[in-house]
């Protein structure tokens, strides 16, 4: 097993504390179907020019950093290659600020054993994929804000004030965590409704979890609806409960166009 | 963030996206810090058939580095180049904006950066 992030240095009173979802994202991203997966699509093969587009890798709502630094560090174990781009981006400056600690210190350790890791950008602070490029990003992962509340919080407002927060502040941040509104979804749709512009056409994927309420099975079949070339399957779950699995992890991904046959139809 | 983060953002007003001027944004009054990264050309290499060229030379410029040549150089000029390389390398790999803000070319908006985190978070009047 690959070791876990420390997050030792996190203030969970403002920032999502690593639970059993963010394991679930861990031991599904390093398990041995989905390190194969990333593997060929990420081939490090080099074409007729000696090249191979280093991936983008793309983690939403980072919290504590402990799942982007965990791909970070050991990014040559679950793509097989070294020279992936990391970057995160949460909607709390707070989660920002730890994140971009957790990878350094995840990045530290992997350079003190001698070992490789990805080649991270930094974290930004913005909603879902407001501010990206159209068909930039090579996998996507979110974790999301995703139990069933009356209603969504108010989004932060874009000046986040500095230094100290009240309680009613703090508990506005971990609100902003784990509330997903109607169905737990109202979050996660508005970012699958981003998905097919923001992935890279050719190879790109998502990660995405959802929980028992968020109605999974209706998800997928929304999915499946956005045309040929579309694909998602469960490939990871957590927690079974009289038959059924708590949390999920889809993967989510199209077809690479000019390697069909490797792809089911 | 790095410079390279650049490439990949846009701003993030709506009606911006589909304007060309939207993209890249535009950096002013930045500080900038240098990481120390030893030298990585595979990493380099496979960087830059991700890299919009001509929006990195706005980049550049914008940021004052030396200019780069017009058109994305090949592997085999880099490995003929070390100069090119060594500078490629620390304005891709090793240059970090620390401060300052990226202006959107279409509606002028400015994103702050403090300490190394650009805020993408809109007024209320813009979302
Ligand atoms: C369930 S936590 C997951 C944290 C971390 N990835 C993990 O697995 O432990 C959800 C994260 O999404 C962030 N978030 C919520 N709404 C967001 C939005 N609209 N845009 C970006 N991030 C958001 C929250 O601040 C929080 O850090």
């Amino acid at each position: 097993m690959l070791p876990t992030p420390s997050t030792d240095h996190v203030n969970f009173e403002r920032i999502y504390e690593p639970a059993e979802d963010s394991y679930l994202l861990l031991d599904t991203l390093s398990s041995e179907s989905e390190k194969g997966f990333l593997h060929e699509r990420f081939d490090a093969t080099e074409d007729a020019r000696g090249n191979s587009p280093s991936p983008l890798v793309l983690e939403i709502g980072t919290g504590s950093g402990v799942v982007i630094s965990f791909l970070h560090a050991n990014s040559e174990v679950i793509f097989g290659r070294a020279d992936v781009l990391t970057a995160g981006l949460d909607i709390n400056s707070y989660a920002c600020e730890a994140t971009e600690k957790t990878v350094d210190v995840a990045e530290k350790i992997q350079a003190q054993d001698g070992k490789s890791h990805g080649f991270y950008l930094g974290n930004t602070l913005g909603d879902l994929c407001s501010a990206l490029r159209p068909g930039m990003v090579d996998v996507l992962i979110f974790n999301p804000p995703y139990v069933p509340t009356p209603s969504l919080p108010v989004l932060p407002n874009f000046e986040q004030r500095a230094g100290e927060l009240s309680y009613e502040d703090e508990s506005h941040l971990l609100a902003l965590s784990y509330a997903g509104g109607a169905d737990g979804m109202e979050t996660t749709d508005r970012l699958l409704d981003a998905l097919p512009e923001v992935l890279g056409d050719d190879r790109g994927c998502a990660y995405v979890l959802l929980c028992a309420q968020n109605k999974p099975e209706k998800v997928k079949e929304r999915i499946r609806k956005w045309g040929s070339g579309w694909h998602v399957e469960t490939v990871g779950t957590s927690g079974k409960k009289g038959g059924w699995e708590k949390l999920q992890i889809i993967r989510i991904w199209r077809s690479i166009p000019h390697n069909t046959n490797n792809e089911e139809p | 963030m790095k410079v390279l983060t650049l490439n990949f953002l846009t701003c993030a007003v709506k009606a911006c996206k589909s304007t060309s001027t939207s993209f890249p944004l535009h950096p002013k009054d930045c500080e900038m810090v240098s990481d120390t990264i030893e030298p990585n050309p595979k990493l380099l290499y496979n960087i830059l058939p991700r890299v919009n060229w001509t929006a990195l030379l706005t980049t550049v410029a914008e940021l004052g580095f030396p200019e780069l040549p017009p058109n994305p150089p090949t592997i085999e000029e880099l490995q003929a180049d070390e100069k090119m390389t060594q500078e490629l390398h620390t304005l891709l790999l090793e240059t970090q904006i620390s401060e300052g803000c990226l202006v959107c070319g279409n509606c002028g908006h400015a994103y702050a950066i403090k300490e190394g985190i650009a805020n993408f978070l809109l007024p209320n009047h813009l979302v």
